[in-house]
């Protein structure tokens, strides 16, 4: 029997395919269960998502970065080479997603049996139709009771125009169906039709720093033939080297002496910055090297800002390198440092998205042990002013003074998935923020996918979290950029004794300002002890207060009683005090604790009726002043 | 601050579980460092009650017997031994003997046991250690659980003082406070502590959730009406564990509230100077000369010894306790132990500490004399610097080199301590 021989395998035998699939949906599983039946994991050697490298990854259940196994399949005595391709799950992450999807020919639509499709399914789904890919659908966790796969098997089949048996059914737990996706992935996916004779290209979809090997570049052969001691060439970046190692994975890495037309491997220059290794750029070789790129390339751009603050104000150059660190192996995190007259020295980060940033604040304080602050996240304005000059604003701070000629914001197109039953609630959810139906469409009798227009400002804020308490978690969200638009935006600032705090500034729309103002200022005087004096908190924009509260004088804090064993009981509680007082930032001659500064990233519900009243009462005066 | 790097035992040296290579070590530790001239008090923990109130977090028990006799009827008998064991202590150590110079008896009730018992306590420390003249010897008293004869036994057995636990005299708010005297009881008590010559002081408990200013008003002209020379008002402190602070957070109660309390202080304040008391610390108010001399010594950092189930006891810059659960106190008796926990060694930087914190509470103030010499001269700076600040915000003034709290700084105290404490810290000095 023929046997592929890794560089060296003949297109016609090559099948590339991804798997595309909401979290938890059980993509790695089912890439697990792949390696195993392939026979390139040992059974003994398995553990659960193998392809999962990163403990967050693990614990999260999500992908973080792309990876490409080769796995060998046989089908009636002919052996296939199989490029599996690891596409992360989460809408941050599109740009990545996209790059994937084009190195591949075919995508696995892998929906959970006892869920149905979710919104980021969808949008990877449009992702994978757009780029031409074979689809095959697949119903996964089969073996659990609460599986319904008639219902959402006609879901998908409904979706897609084709008929309920086409669509596969697998367990990636037990293992039921994969070979038979397997024989599937062989019979429909088409193998790559690259120009074995041209100059080489291929396409970068995924790179990652590692400590000892420097940048590992994952590739996908497009055109040609790359020797593993000849000269490459990024197209994109300008930029030459020699490679130190070029091979594919099944599952470990293993050297080859050339990658070609259609084959997905990996390349070392012994490059140690991430950055000198775009995902999505085109490599070719030094000599005779391709004059067109591939196309498709882009520089990922942040969508969040936040600001990052070590507490401790000397663990900033900690941060510093700690941010370069994850740089390495993240090229789409962008920081700046940053000074905040309340925080002190930081960055200024931008994120791809809010699970982005969260899983770099997650990986900063676990990771680098950093104790942080971090401001609420904003996106960026475009900003007109009297003198015709444009500005881009990523930090409220900055946000310029004056009369201004236009502010844009920029959109986002989002889609929602959920029951029928919640539709209510969020249509009103989407309109508080802004947002504007564009289409409503049932995907079954139960389900309903919502398509909106919102403004990305509001989204970043504390939507999602909103959405899934108004859904009880039913509610999928996915949202992708949507051009700009021009609106009506104020900046809100918060002084506490009189004295702006920049780190509490937020650009919101004119119509929401009272509710900040009110919100913030009610949440603060919750949060900042009593202090010798009276603390007014003001919430202005520009010179004009809308909204105050008062935190009055601490009156007493003594303690009545001091005999025996109270006097060392005394002691240890100003010891703590002293403890405590560290984590406090002194602003001014106010002592604000930390809580106060995360209070910031959410507006929390604003039901009651105090917080009501205040705000209407705001807005009236503001009417008539 | 200067740090003592001298030697210390640590826990991890002398276990718990080696009562008497601890007792050894502690003994050589303070032998070293005791100054006979620093007068020498004695607190006794009676640690018994009737019934325990809703806001009581101190270590009383109300059952009678608690066995291996820690028990009512053996408790005299108890202490006698402890008294006995901790006179050998001193022998075996070289530490010498000093006359006793105010002794407490607090709990609890100590007035549960009978007078008889209390005299015998008396006699048998006077016979031990020896007692100055005109010592200041007080018991606790509660108002249900004394009577004339019980209170002329007293008398006639050396006791000088009786510390009246009358709270309040408003039943509404004593049946909060799970309290249940009669008036009648309190006013009965004090002239018969009068008659028999013996000075007399009352507790009061202010800012008990619902009570008014007209109630609190009320408890404090009933006190003054008893013609005491010594009136003690704490601000109500409710513990979370206790039978009231889970009142409270069931919400059958509203909280204690800082601000309330606040003004019933300022209003004692005022009322009492208005009946020619004064104030000689935070919580005390007397009349000229009838200041608690054992309650001083506390503020003044003066050595004590502590006897009964959890007593504390300073000496020198250690810190020491009984055994908390009567039980436990007199198997070690039994034992021929002293029913001490692990001494605390203290820190030259934790000491001063306690003698600012401690001060800070007096009306005769905080010797700066106390302080500065452990200082160095950043430091005493950036303490001067402080000090004017505080003076500026009105919360101490600067007497003869005192350092005395002003009615605000009363009520503000720990911010005073805090800032006392904070201009002086070591990282501090690098800042400016």
């Amino acid at each position: 029997m023929q046997k592929n021989v890794s560089g060296e395998t003949p297109q016609s035998v090559i099948r590339n395919f991804c798997i595309i699939a909401h979290i938890d949906h059980g993509k790695s599983t089912v890439a697990d269960r792949i390696l195993q039946l392939s026979g390139v994991v040992a059974s003994r050697d398995m553990k659960n998502q193998y392809l999962d490298k990163m403990d967050i990854e693990r614990e999260r259940g999500i992908t973080i970065k792309a990876q490409a196994v080769r796995v060998p399949w046989t089908v009636d005595g002919v052996e296939y080479t199989l490029g599996m391709i690891d596409t992360p799950g989460h809408v941050d992450f599109s740009y990545e997603v996209s790059r994937s999807l084009a190195a591949c020919e075919g995508a696995v639509l892998l929906v959970d049996a006892t869920q149905g499709i979710e919104a980021q399914t969808l949008s990877n789904l449009y992702m994978a139709l757009d780029h031409d890919l074979t689809i095959i659908p697949v119903l996964n966790k089969i073996d659990l009771p609460s599986a319904d796969p008639d219902t959402y098997g006609k879901e998908i089949a409904d979706l897609l125009g084709i008929d309920e048996s086409d669509v596969l059914r697998v367990s990636g737990k037990t293992g039921e169906g994969i070979a038979d996706l397997l024989d599937t992935i062989v019979r429909l996916v088409p193998p790559p039709h690259g120009d074995e004779t041209a100059p080489a290209r291929a396409l970068i979809f995924d790179s990652e720093y590692d400590a000892y090997r420097g940048i590992i570049t994952y590739i996908r052969m497009v055109d040609g033939v790359i020797n593993s001691r000849e000269r490459i060439r990024q197209m994109g970046l300008g930029t030459s080297h020699d490679p130190i190692e070029i091979g594919v994975i099944s599952p470990s890495m293993i050297p080859t002496d050339r990658l070609t037309a259609g084959e997905v491997g990996y390349v070392i220059t012994g490059v140690k910055d991430v950055n000198q290794s775009k995902v999505g750029d085109t490599i070719t070789t030094q000599n005779q090297g391709a004059e067109t790129p591939l196309p498709g390339y882009k520089e990922p751009q942040p969508m969040v800002y936040s600001g990052l603050f070590p507490i401790d104000t000397t663990e900033f150059p900690n941060l510093r390198d700690a941010l370069d660190k994850l740089k390495l192996n993240d090229a789409s995190l962008i920081y700046t440092p940053e000074t905040s007259t309340a925080l002190g020295f930081g960055f200024r980060c931008g994120f791809l998205g809010l699970l982005h940033m969260q899983i770099i604040l997650e990986r900063l304080k676990r990771e680098f042990q950093l104790d942080l602050i971090s401001t609420a996240p904003n996106v960026h304005y475009r900003v007109i002013t009297e003198d015709r000059q444009e500005h881009i604003v990523t930090n409220p701070s900055e946000y310029p003074e004056g009369r201004l000629l236009a502010v844009y914001e920029p959109m986002a197109a989002v889609d929602i998935i959920l029951p029928k039953d919640f539709i209510g609630d969020t249509m009103t959810l989407c309109q508080e923020h802004r947002g504007q139906m564009i289409t409503m469409e049932y995907i079954s009798a139960n389900r309903v996918d919502l398509h909106y227009r919102i403004p990305l400002g509001e989204i970043v804020f504390d939507f999602f979290d909103q959405l899934k308490s108004r859904t009880k978690g039913y509610a999928t969200l996915d949202y992708h950029e949507d051009g700009e638009q021009e609106s009506d935006l104020v900046k809100v600032d918060i002084l506490i004794q009189g004295e702006q705090v920049d780190a509490f500034s937020a650009i919101v729309h004119k119509d929401k300002a009272y509710a900040y103002g009110v919100m913030m200022t009610k949440k603060l005087r919750t949060l900042i002890p009593r202090q010798q004096f009276e603390i007014p908190l003001q919430a202005a924009i520009g010179a004009k207060i809308i909204a105050r509260e008062t935190i009055s004088a601490l009156r007493k804090d003594v303690l009545a009683k001091c005999y025996g064993g109270d006097i060392t009981r005394k002691r240890k509680l100003l010891e703590k005090q002293k403890e405590g007082k560290k984590r406090m930032k002194l602003l001014g001659r106010v002592q604000v604790p930390q809580e106060a500064f995360i209070a910031a990233l959410s507006t929390g519900d604003v039901n009651d009726k105090d917080t009501k009243d205040k705000i209407r009462s705001a807005e009236h005066k503001a009417r008539f002043s | 601050m200067t740090v003592d790097h001298s030697f210390r035992p640590t826990g991890s040296t002398f276990s718990r579980e080696d009562p008497l290579t601890l007792q050894h070590a502690y003994g050589n530790y303070v032998a070293h460092r005791i100054n006979p001239l620093t007068p020498l008090e004695l607190y006794i923990h009676v640690p018994f009650c009737l019934r325990r109130c809703g806001y009581c977090d101190f270590n009383t028990y109300t059952a009678t017997d608690l066995g291996h006799g820690a028990s009512r009827s053996q408790f005299a008998h108890m202490i006698e031994q402890e008294i006995h064991l901790l006179d050998d202590w001193q022998e075996q150590h070289g530490i010498p003997r000093r006359p006793i110079s105010t002794i407490f008896f607090g709990g609890g009730t100590p007035t549960l046991l009978p007078a008889e018992d209390l005299v015998h306590i008396l006699t048998c420390i006077r016979r031990t250690w020896g007692i100055l003249p005109h010592a200041e010897i007080t018991t606790e008293a509660n108002p249900d659980t004394v009577n004339e004869r019980s209170i002329e036994t007293l008398a006639n057995g050396g006791f000088t003082r009786i510390s009246f636990g009358m709270q309040s005299a408003v039943p509404r708010i004593l049946n909060i406070l799970d309290r249940t005297h009669d008036q009648q009881n309190v006013i009965r008590g004090v002239r018969a502590a009068q008659e028999n010559g013996l000075r007399t002081s009352i507790d009061l408990i202010y800012g008990t959730p619902t009570e008014t200013m007209e109630e609190w008003k009320q408890s404090l002209t009933a006190a003054v009406d008893l013609h005491t020379t010594h009136i003690s008002c704490y601000a109500l402190t409710v513990a979370p564990h206790t039978k009231m602070g889970r009142i409270i957070r069931d919400h059958r109660i509203p909280p204690v509230n800082d601000d309330d309390e606040a003004e019933k202080y300022e209003f004692a304040d005022q009322f009492l100077t208005n009946h020619q008391f004064t104030w000689y610390e935070i919580s005390n108010w007397s009349i000229h000369g009838e200041e608690s001399q054992h309650n001083l010594g506390y503020w003044k950092n003066v050595d004590w010894f502590g006897l009964g189930p959890g007593a504390h006891a300073h000496l020198t810059t250690t810190h020491i306790h009984d055994e908390l659960h009567p039980r436990i106190w007199a198997d070690k008796l039994n034992a021929h132990l002293l029913p001490w926990v692990e001494p605390e060694y203290l820190t030259a930087e934790e000491n001063l500490e306690e003698t600012i914190l401690l001060g800070i509470r007096l009306r005769e103030g905080l010797p700066l004399s106390q302080i500065i010499p452990s200082l160095t001269s950043t430091q005493t700076n950036h303490l001067t610097h402080e000090i004017h600040q505080l003076e500026h915000d009105q919360l101490l003034t600067l007497t003869h080199q005192h350092l005395i709290p002003t009615l605000k700084g009363r009520l503000l105290n720990d911010l005073i301590i805090n800032r006392l404490l904070e201009s002086i810290t070591p990282q501090n000095n690098h800042t400016t």
